[in-house]
């Protein structure tokens, strides 16, 4: 038992600071010490007149002269950030699909140090997170953003500068990690050298975002944007901080390790896909989200609870137990940010079926929402020592992360570019039903994808912790639902190639005369 | 919720202070344990192959912290005795890893000492173990018609070995197995060594429970 006193108090300070954190929100808000955001709130996503039907292009809502030029001042940026995300999400689904293959077929691919298992899963890692998800993400916040405050993005052209700057960054760090030339550490291997590149792109994205929101024509802060606004800050934060090198070694290190990858999730790519949901779910159907109030207690629990639940990385590992206890009470307690959030966006959605059926961006957005719902509750549970005793060290982790990542935030932001190009450019994509297909292609494929890990790390967990069956068990069984994930893994690659060609056909298509010309000529 | 900077400047002290609990109150708390007595720094050839390590992924496979018994069978398997915070102290960056889809290879030095089934694991695991999944590194290898003086040949059986010449083993590939061999956490670990207890005390309370439970029939 390491436990002092001081440490023990320290650790019953921190549940306790943040419970009554929540505490004192939840009486201000029924003493009516703070406002509280409304219904009326809610409808802040909406203009005057708007907000009856389903929003499609072909029958667009009310036409409005000033939101259009709204539109104009953030359709370019937004352009730039969904190519360069969508290409890198098929360099990175490649090297993820190769990956996975040298996983059952190790003799596949020896030729040469770039090609083996490790450094083509960092890859994979690197390019889906910070060249895919990340830019995606940003490319719904510089959508998203002016149109909830009724005023056009300032300073794009900064914005312009960080997408080159941001995408230069992880071309270079890409390229290292393939050469060999890695920081090491997990989600963190782009050498901090060229970590500079990537943070002074950051900095480009946060003072357009501030100068927007201080211009802002609306009273009311949009829930989308508390989540924006907080996660702009956050990131750059977390990452200067976690790349500085030669602060930290040995365990110390791994703390600050799994401080920022769990954060990178929880505080950067979480308030990307849950914040452009809030948007999207009501703006897509036409009314607002089912309780707003809801949504003020659920960004602040997540904030709260979310950035302490790292350490679950590291149960029974060489890290003090308090620490460890620490990070899986508040991986507990994740539940309550988590259903507030699943109360205002499937309540919305369950009352709206009709819109599920109507609009394929709906789709993949509600699913992705849905998806984090059923992420985060696994998440939790997986904290639990005796279920990490099996889980942890198995594939089933790899399931876990994907479910977070791929059938969450990925869906969501696939959902996100389709509603937002049409709208940006004002063209239609030429091939409406290949977006059918990216759609069941992805679920099929992330099905197949999560069920054989889930199964499979299960499985591997029990045969490790299963004295009298040798080491080799564990990696035997898991040969063919290794097989299955290269499967799933392929269908989901197929779908993003199809995204892809149907971006690329509306760039080279010409623009339609219809009602949704004037909102972008109109500047 | 209608203010920017209120909210800029709470979200910025939540940070903060996860921050607090997170990195600086542990990191205070290891770096006052400071080496294990026992642990030896790494050599030249040692550090070099970590780099080695490190630039090939093998930490995406391969963990460095056996369980304690109380939690799983590690220490069965050979993989060594629980480790501490203490037996990391001259790692940067460190190599804990999450997953083991190879084993655990905190006390490898101390399993398979020898540099020869290393060299040949390394050339080709599949010759060794036909289950392997582990990728070949042949390019940490050369193919030589004829061993020069000072060249370490690998041995390999005749499905694996060139038809002509000979497999000898280049710089990276002595100094990975350096590390490797050097790998050995065999010394007694500190008293007051850091770890997640949480296992012990769990089975502790449930020995003690059934122990009552005993006393009262």
């Amino acid at each position: 038992m390491q436990i002092t006193p001081t440490l023990g108090l320290l650790l019953a300070l921190s549940f306790v600071i943040s419970l009554i954190a929540l505490s004192i929100l939840i009486w201000a808000i029924a003493n009516r010490q703070v406002r509280t955001p409304d219904q009326d709130d809610a409808r802040t996503i909406f203009a005057p007149g708007e907000g009856a039907e389903i929003d499609e292009h072909d029958k667009p809502h009310h036409f409005d002269p000033v939101r259009a030029g709204i539109d104009a001042s953030s359709a370019r940026p937004v352009l730039w950030l969904v190519g360069a995300a969508v290409f890198w999400l098929i360099y990175g689904s490649l090297h993820g699909l190769a990956a996975s293959l040298e996983l059952h077929l190790p003799d596949m691919m020896t030729g040469a140090a770039q090609m083996t298992f490790g450094r083509m899963r960092t890859v994979h890692l690197n390019s889906v997170a910070y060249g895919w998800a990340s830019q995606a993400g940003l490319a719904s916040v510089f959508w998203i953003i002016p149109r909830i405050f009724h005023t056009r993005l300032r300073h794009a052209g900064m914005v312009k500068t960080g997408i080159v700057l941001w995408n230069i960054g992880v071309a270079a760090g890409v390229a290292a990690i393939a050469s060999g030339w890695t920081d090491g550490l997990e989600w963190l291997e782009i050498p901090w050298q060229i970590d500079i590149i990537l943070a002074a792109g950051a900095a480009c994205f946060v003072l357009p975002l501030i100068q927007t929101a201080r211009a802002r024509k609306v009273h009311h802060i949009y829930v989308s944007g508390w989540y924006f606004l907080a996660g702009i800050l956050w990131f750059p934060v977390l990452f200067v901080i976690a790349n500085i090198p030669g602060l930290h070694w040995g365990i110390e290190q791994a703390t600050v390790n799994w401080w920022f990858a769990h954060n990178v999730l929880g505080l950067w790519l979480t308030p990307l896909g849950v914040g452009t949901a809030y948007y999207m779910i009501p703006k897509i159907i036409g009314k607002p989200v089912y309780s707003y109030a809801v949504s003020l207690v659920g960004f602040w629990a997540l904030a709260l609870f979310y950035s302490q639940v790292g350490i679950h990385h590291l149960i029974g590992g060489p890290v003090p137990t308090w620490l460890v206890t620490l990070s899986i009470v508040h991986s507990v307690m994740m539940f309550v940010p988590v259903i507030a959030v699943a109360i205002n966006q499937h309540v919305t959605v369950a009352r709206n079926l009709w819109a599920f059926k109507e609009s394929v961006p709906l789709r993949f957005i509600s699913l992705g929402a849905l998806c984090y719902t059923l992420a985060s509750f696994q998440g939790s549970i997986e904290a639990l020592r005796s279920v990490n005793s099996i889980t942890h060290f198995t594939h089933y982790t790899v399931g876990h992360a994907h479910l977070g990542a791929y059938a969450f935030v990925s869906l969501v932001m696939m959902g996100a570019i389709y509603q937002i190009v049409p709208r940006a450019t004002g063209k239609q994509f030429p091939f409406p039903r290949m977006i059918m297909w990216h759609f069941w292609l992805n679920v099929i494929g992330f099905a197949v994808y999560f069920l054989s890990l889930t199964i499979g790390g299960v499985l591997q967990g029990l045969a490790m912790l299963d004295a009298t069956k040798p080491f080799a068990d564990s990696v035997t069984l898991l040969k063919p639902y290794l097989e299955g994930r290269s499967l799933g893994g392929g269908l989901m690659t197929l779908g993003h190639v199809l995204l892809a060609i149907n971006l690329i056909a509306l760039a080279f298509a010409k623009r339609e005369t219809t009602e949704t010309d004037n909102m972008v000529a109109a500047e | 919720m209608n203010r920017y900077l209120p909210l800029a400047i709470t979200t910025l002290a939540i940070l903060a202070i996860a921050t607090l609990f997170l990195v600086i109150a542990p990191g205070m708390q290891i770096r006052g344990q400071g080496a294990a007595p026992g642990l030896q720094p790494y050599t030249e050839a040692e550090a070099r192959g970590r780099e080695v390590y490190i630039s090939m992924g093998c930490v995406y496979c391969h963990s460095q912290q056996p369980r304690a018994t109380a939690q799983a069978p590690d220490a069965e398997r050979g993989w060594g005795r629980a480790s501490v915070a203490g037996d990391y102290a001259y790692d940067a960056p460190h190599l804990l890893g999450t997953m083991r889809s190879g084993p655990d290879l905190m006390d490898i030095g101390d399993r398979l000492p020898s540099q020869g089934w290393q060299l040949t694991h390394l050339y080709q695991p599949r010759a060794i173990s036909s289950w392997s999944i582990m990728p070949a590194y042949p390019f940490l290898f050369e193919h030589k018609d004829k061993a020069a003086q000072g060249d370490v040949v690998v041995k390999l059986p005749p499905a694996y070995a060139p038809e002509t010449g000979v497999i000898v083993a280049n710089q990276e590939a002595l100094d990975l197995v350096a590390y490797l061999r050097g790998m050995r956490h065999d010394y007694a670990p500190p008293a007051d060594g850091l770890r997640d207890d949480g296992y012990a005390l769990m089975a502790a309370q449930a020995k003690s429970k059934t122990e009552a439970a005993k006393s009262a029939q």
